[in-house]
């Protein structure tokens, strides 16, 4: 096996009063997809808030490269493709609006050249100009996706990538993480359904003690 | 079992208060019995305010401790916000009422005070304003601290309210006294005076100890309520 | 940098998809003040005698009025997750909403004060007084109302409570606003008031943007 492009030891967490999991580790090498699963309120979201340095945890380790992620936090999070169980959209500003918005205050470079490519891979070329107030929830779950797919991080973080997604959206969003894996990032995603890629490896979140 | 962790800090706080409490109680009573004759019999009433200026015994006291009690918030916030430290959550909680009590008593003694001195309840000298909006700062502390379902949120909110509030109650202050001498100048009557006569200054000083372990001794048992309640609720999100 | 600067433009592009809402605020000002001769009487000496308190009072409640949704739209919707996770300051994004608040508040209330002073009866050089004030003093407003609505985020009852915790840290700005345009009409020190209330200005400046992010960050565990 590669050596390892990320190392969690021993994580523990804790919220409102109660530990949701410890003695938490795994790492994953360049182009592996790590599937989180396990019943509602098994920790899935938490863990993947402590991941993105969201939340404090109790006690662990989060390491790219070998560097602690919590050393240099501005780097660690520059380095994430970020998609929560809400969509991150502004209602009142447009798909492209949003998709650039968010791309300009993660500092980035100007993303109107790779705008298109990203808008191209959910189908929501014919969206762009439309305020996402209008669109429906597949059709904005799409758009957080695009979103993520801009910000060509190496790493992506992932709150049930799949809902509200048709089938069309659903095959659209596994090449899109299936590209994103061949050129080398790593993936977590918490799920519910079969993410339907091969080689994926799972983490069963379970009740804890 | 998760919750041992939590609670290590808070076992070993109830164990140092019970210990504690009784002889504590012993010691403030006695203080409180003996201060009382030394403030209301013992002391010479003031030449031009007569016995009216019995009530500076309480009054005092009162503003040093509501302002120290304000100073604690933010020490425990701090203590929270750095090193996260369970205890100092549930005793901002605890203290927070204590000193909003404090500040009351300095605010209502002033008021009745005033009467006699001014003809009126309530004039807006400067000290007397500088105590009411402490108080409102600490109504806010309070406010704040309860106003989430997790608890835990409503600790650490009210903990950089109060870092906050501690770097601006000097320039409250400041404006209050700028703002009280543009508009009243000079003829404000100071309450304490230049200097204070012995016959006065041991009972003063005597009611402030004994208030100060009043104070101490209300946070010590109300951190051991809140201790309580913290538990029970825990041990209710996990049933 | 650029992200500061994205920001504020972000949030000025949606306020100005919406401009409803700060004209709401904006007459709230207006008839908020319009009030208070209805309530106390048409005499002009007393009107001009309290026009300056009256109109920095009713300036800061229309400032507090309209910080309510400064960051829970945005906690609401999730791009708060998106500027915690954004990879520079959280201090400075927290100033940038607050630059943003004070452009589409401040600056309009400042720019408004006068006519209503004018209603009030001050003379012209203490309209221009007061107008420098509030563009002044008015910062020092979006940064502790900010604060106060990083804390309350989340909470029951928000936005009462962000009244009663950003009300009495205003109380200096409040005084030394209004006393400086009250000093200009009654031959006091217009300079020391007004040196001072930019010095309040600089404090919230350089203590605030800390404090919302510590907030921030909390509400975003």
């Amino acid at each position: 096996m590669a050596t390892p492009l990320l190392e969690v030891a021993d994580l523990a967490c804790r919220r409102g009063g109660r530990r949701v999991f410890e003695r938490l580790s795994f790492s994953l090498g360049p182009g592996e997809l790590l599937a989180l699963i396990g019943r509602n309120g098994s920790g899935k979201t938490t863990l993947l808030r402590a991941l993105a340095l969201l939340m404090r945890p109790e006690a662990g380790t989060i390491r790219w490269q070998g560097v602690e992620a919590r050393g240099e936090p501005d780097v660690w999070r520059g380095r994430l493709g970020w998609l929560g169980h809400l969509e991150g959209l502004k209602a009142d500003l447009t798909v492209a609006e949003n998709l650039l918005a968010a791309e300009r205050l993660r500092g980035a470079p100007p993303a109107e050249d790779r705008l298109d490519s990203a808008l191209v891979a959910f189908d929501l070329s014919s969206l762009a100009q439309r305020a996402v107030r209008t669109l429906s929830a597949g059709q904005r779950r799409r758009t957080a996706l695009a979103r993520v797919v801009l910000t060509q991080a190496p790493i992506w973080l992932l709150d049930e990538p799949l809902n509200a997604l048709d089938a069309p959206a659903q095959a659209a969003f596994r090449e899109a993480l299936a590209t994103h894996l061949e050129s080398g990032g790593v993936a977590i995603a918490a799920t519910h359904a079969d993410l339907g890629l091969p080689g994926g490896r799972t983490l069963e979140l379970g009740t804890p003690t | 079992m998760a919750d041992l962790h939590f609670l290590a800090n808070p076992a070993r706080f109830r164990r140092f208060s019970q210990r504690v409490v009784p002889s504590l109680s012993g010691a403030t009573a006695l203080m409180l019995a003996v201060g009382l004759y030394l403030a209301l019999l013992q002391s010479p009433p003031d030449y031009q305010q007569g016995d009216t200026v019995r009530i500076m015994f309480v009054h005092v006291p009162s503003a040093w401790l509501a302002m120290a009690g304000y100073a604690l918030l933010a020490g425990l916030g701090a203590s929270l916000l750095i090193w996260r430290h369970p205890l100092a959550a549930l005793m901002a909680r605890a203290a927070a009422p204590v000193g909003a009590g404090f500040c009351a008593v300095c605010l209502l003694t002033g008021s009745l005070w005033g009467r006699p001195m001014w003809g009126a309840y309530w004039v807006w000298d400067a000290r007397l304003t500088s105590m009411l909006l402490l108080f409102f700062l600490y109504l806010g502390h309070i406010a704040l601290s309860r106003a989430y379902d997790e608890p835990e949120r409503g600790d650490r909110a009210a903990a950089i309210l109060a870092l906050i509030g501690v770097i601006n109650l000097p320039i409250i202050k400041f404006s209050v006294d700028w703002w009280n001498t543009l508009h009243q100048p000079a003829s404000v009557v100071r309450l304490g005076g230049p200097s204070i006569h012995p016959s006065i200054l041991v009972p003063l000083l005597w009611m402030a100890v004994t208030l100060f372990l009043l104070f101490v001794l209300l946070v010590l048992l109300r951190t051991d309520t809140e201790i309580d309640r913290r538990r029970l609720e825990n041990a209710e999100q996990q049933a | 940098m650029s992200g500061f600067a994205a920001l504020v433009a972000r949030d000025l592009r949606l306020v100005w998809r919406r401009p409803g809402d700060v004209a709401v605020v904006l007459a709230f000002f207006v008839v908020a003040t319009t009030l208070f001769p209805l309530g106390i009487g048409p005499e002009a000496n007393v009107l001009a005698r309290i026009a300056a308190g009256v109109l920095w009072c009713a300036a800061l409640f229309a400032a507090l009025l309209s910080l309510d949704r400064l960051f829970a739209a945005d906690f609401e919707d999730g791009t708060l997750d998106l500027l915690l996770l954004a990879p520079w300051p959280l201090e400075l994004a927290a100033l940038a909403k607050c630059c943003a608040h004070w452009i589409v508040t401040g600056l309009p209330l400042a720019a408004l004060a006068p006519l209503l002073g004018v209603a009030f009866g001050l003379e012209s050089s203490v309209l221009l007084a007061l107008s420098a004030t509030l563009l002044v003093g008015t910062p020092t407003l979006s940064l502790i109302g900010g604060l106060a609505a990083a804390l309350t985020l989340g909470a029951r009852k928000s936005g009462a409570l962000l009244a009663l915790l950003a009300l009495p840290l205003c109380v200096p700005t409040l005084i030394f606003g209004a006393g400086a345009v009250e000093a200009l009409a009654s031959g006091g020190d217009f300079g020391a008031h007004f040196a001072v209330l930019a010095a309040l200005a600089l404090v919230a400046l350089a203590t605030t943007p800390w404090a919302i992010a510590a907030a921030l960050r909390q509400a975003g565990e």
